[in-house]
């Protein structure tokens, strides 16, 4: 019995979302009294995961140089066998829950995703994990004889502990059905998946000509941008910066709404966020019951202030 | 080219959500039911290969004869034929399971499955639909071009987009994006009439069982009022952000 937990990397380098993921495989080992170990796929600084506790690390030389699901699942499916894992921890990035429906398939494994805590009973395992698009949570027990776990974003405390593991390499090849003609990918830019911080702007900004507004906002606070389903319905925005229930769903620790009256479809999708900021000039709005602050207020004025004082902070 | 998508019946985005049983079952009282937003993408995108390209589409969906309304409205708007595997759709693995068996006896060239329903927001069903049948797969799928056996599909991710070339039969996880919300289509009389005459087949269920199960439903604690800032005072809004809720 023990922890397979899988950390993402992208390039060659961890994901900005493994701290939280093994700081959470950590804390998943010492409560369930077992072993945690840590696989990486085509990654260079794997040693780096070490810091969050860790039993046995190891990277796999995949023959793929892209995220193929059924490739990575095969090689965690033979990797979880070896080690004859009871338990997978993996992420909620677009690339595992790409993957974790094929390797739950493969291993026969119960699976949930959305999971915001640890188990809260070990027999069965139960977990709680956000269903309804965030609406309710559903306690379910899992009863495979492999079970993963799919951890949602920014629900778990980072932590470090002083462990060191050395990386044990691994070749394995597996079989590849998807080719990758291209790649589009956003860089060094946040995104709305990983930021800490996403700006959102919606109909209340008259027009896709004013979002410099909204983009001067996010680039003061390194944040990423956004937008409700209306703007990207009109093509002011595109479809990939479209968050709510049917859109992405963000988990942030700081969403600022601009301009979006709060539909309960997009407040579905941003429930998840930890501080909700309202800008609006409707006090009606109904996204101002769904907020922590709010300003009832013209976004063409308070933006660009709010935007001079932050960048003025820094 | 033959075409399956599945359809997962979910309580309408603007549903309140309640609980019944002391908290153990979803209470669809006053409820309307509809096809999952994601696999309406999909069918639509279907029906849009039906008639530019040519293309049979069969809708599918694991449950119970409530759903046969929702199957109606699919064949409806363009959908050839409803098959409802009729056993109660107790978890994703169930759900995949039967879907699996039912494509390995009657084999199609393209699954659609919408990426994740809007209900239990599981997110897995096609993938271990990939997994069990041993198909290609290209999940959070917004645009899919077919030429002849092979589809060219581009993924969203997150920060970007990928296209991947794949030989059919192939199974993608639809989204927005595989079609315009604009071009998702309303029933009208002529379909509806026509949807009755076309085939909805009830078919027993294969041999599986769950590997999950809900104990409980919880709601999320009820949320403090907000703090009004007046709009002129950001300097307290930054303050608030940065001293009392620590984001800054």
């Amino acid at each position: 019995m023990s922890i397979l937990l899988f950390a993402e990397s992208q390039q060659g380098k961890l994901k900005k979302g493994s701290a939280e993921l093994c700081s959470y495989g950590f804390a998943l080992a010492q409560q369930q009294n077992t072993s945690l170990t840590i696989v990486t796929v085509n990654c260079e600084n794997a040693d780096q995961i070490a810091q969050y506790g860790v039993s046995k690390l190891i990277n796999l030389n995949l023959n793929v140089d892209y995220f193929e699901a059924h490739a990575y699942a095969s090689a965690l499916a033979e990797i979880a066998m070896a080690e004859q894992a009871k338990i997978i921890v993996i992420s909620s990035s677009a690339d595992a829950k790409y993957m974790g429906g094929v390797l739950a398939g493969k291993l026969q494994a119960g699976y949930v995703t959305n999971v915001v805590e640890l188990p809260s009973t070990s027999e069965p395992l139960t977990l709680k994990h956000a269903v309804f698009s965030n609406k309710a949570f559903a306690n379910t027990a899992l009863e495979g004889k492999v079970n993963i776990i799919g951890l949602a974003n920014n629900v778990h405390e980072e932590t470090t502990q002083s462990t060191s593991t050395d990386v044990q390499q691994q070749d394995i090849h597996t079989d590849i059905k998807c080719t990758q003609s291209s790649i589009e990918q956003s860089q060094g830019k946040a995104t709305i998946a990983d930021a800490d911080v996403v700006v959102s702007g919606g109909r209340g900004l008259k027009g896709p000509e004013n979002w410099s507004l909204i983009e001067d906002l996010a680039d003061a606070l390194g944040a990423a941008t956004a937008c409700s389903k209306p703007v990207s319905d009109m093509g002011w925005r595109p479809h990939s910066e479209h968050v709510g229930q049917t859109g992405k769903p963000v988990a942030t620790n700081l969403y600022i709404a601009v301009g979006i009256s709060g539909a309960i479809q997009h407040l579905a999708g941003v429930n998840a966020s930890k501080v909700k900021v309202v800008i609006n000039s409707d006090p009606e709005a109904p996204f101002f019951k769904a907020a922590d602050y709010g300003i009832v207020g013209d976004a063409f004025e308070v933006l660009p202030k709010l935007t001079e004082k932050l960048k003025a902070r820094t | 080219m033959k075409i399956l998508v599945c359809i997962s019946c979910v309580p309408d985005t603007t549903s309140k959500i309640n609980f019944k049983d002391n908290n153990t079952v979803f209470d669809e009282q006053g409820v309307q039911f509809v096809i999952n937003p994601n696999d309406e993408f999909g069918l639509t995108r279907a029906i849009w290969f039906k008639e530019k390209i040519g293309a049979s589409v069969d809708v599918l969906h694991v449950g119970e004869a409530s759903a046969d309304p929702t199957l109606r409205k699919a064949l409806a708007i363009g959908a050839d034929k409803a098959i409802r595997i009729d056993t109660p759709a107790t978890d994703a693995f169930v759900v995949a399971d039967q879907i699996s068996n039912y494509i390995q006896a009657n084999p199609y060239d393209l699954i659609i499955a919408g990426r994740e329903s809007i209900d239990y927001n599981g997110s897995m069903v096609p993938g271990m639909i990939a997994a069990k049948c041993d198909l290609a797969f290209v999940n959070t799928c917004v645009k899919l071009e077919i030429d002849g056996s092979t589809a060219s599909a581009t993924r969203e991710m997150d920060g970007g987009m990928e296209v991947l070339r794949v030989e059919l039969p192939l199974i993608i996880g639809s989204q927005k994006g595989l079609v315009e919300e604009t071009d998702l289509r309303i029933p009208n009389m002529r379909g509806i009439m026509q949807a009755r005459q076309k085939p909805l087949a009830v078919v027993p269920a294969t041999e599986s069982s769950s590997k999950t199960a809900i104990s409980s439903f919880e709601k999320p604690a009820p949320k403090a009022a907000v703090k009004l800032v007046p709009a002129d005072d950001i300097d307290q809004l930054i303050d608030l952000l940065q001293n009392e809720a620590k984001v800054l």
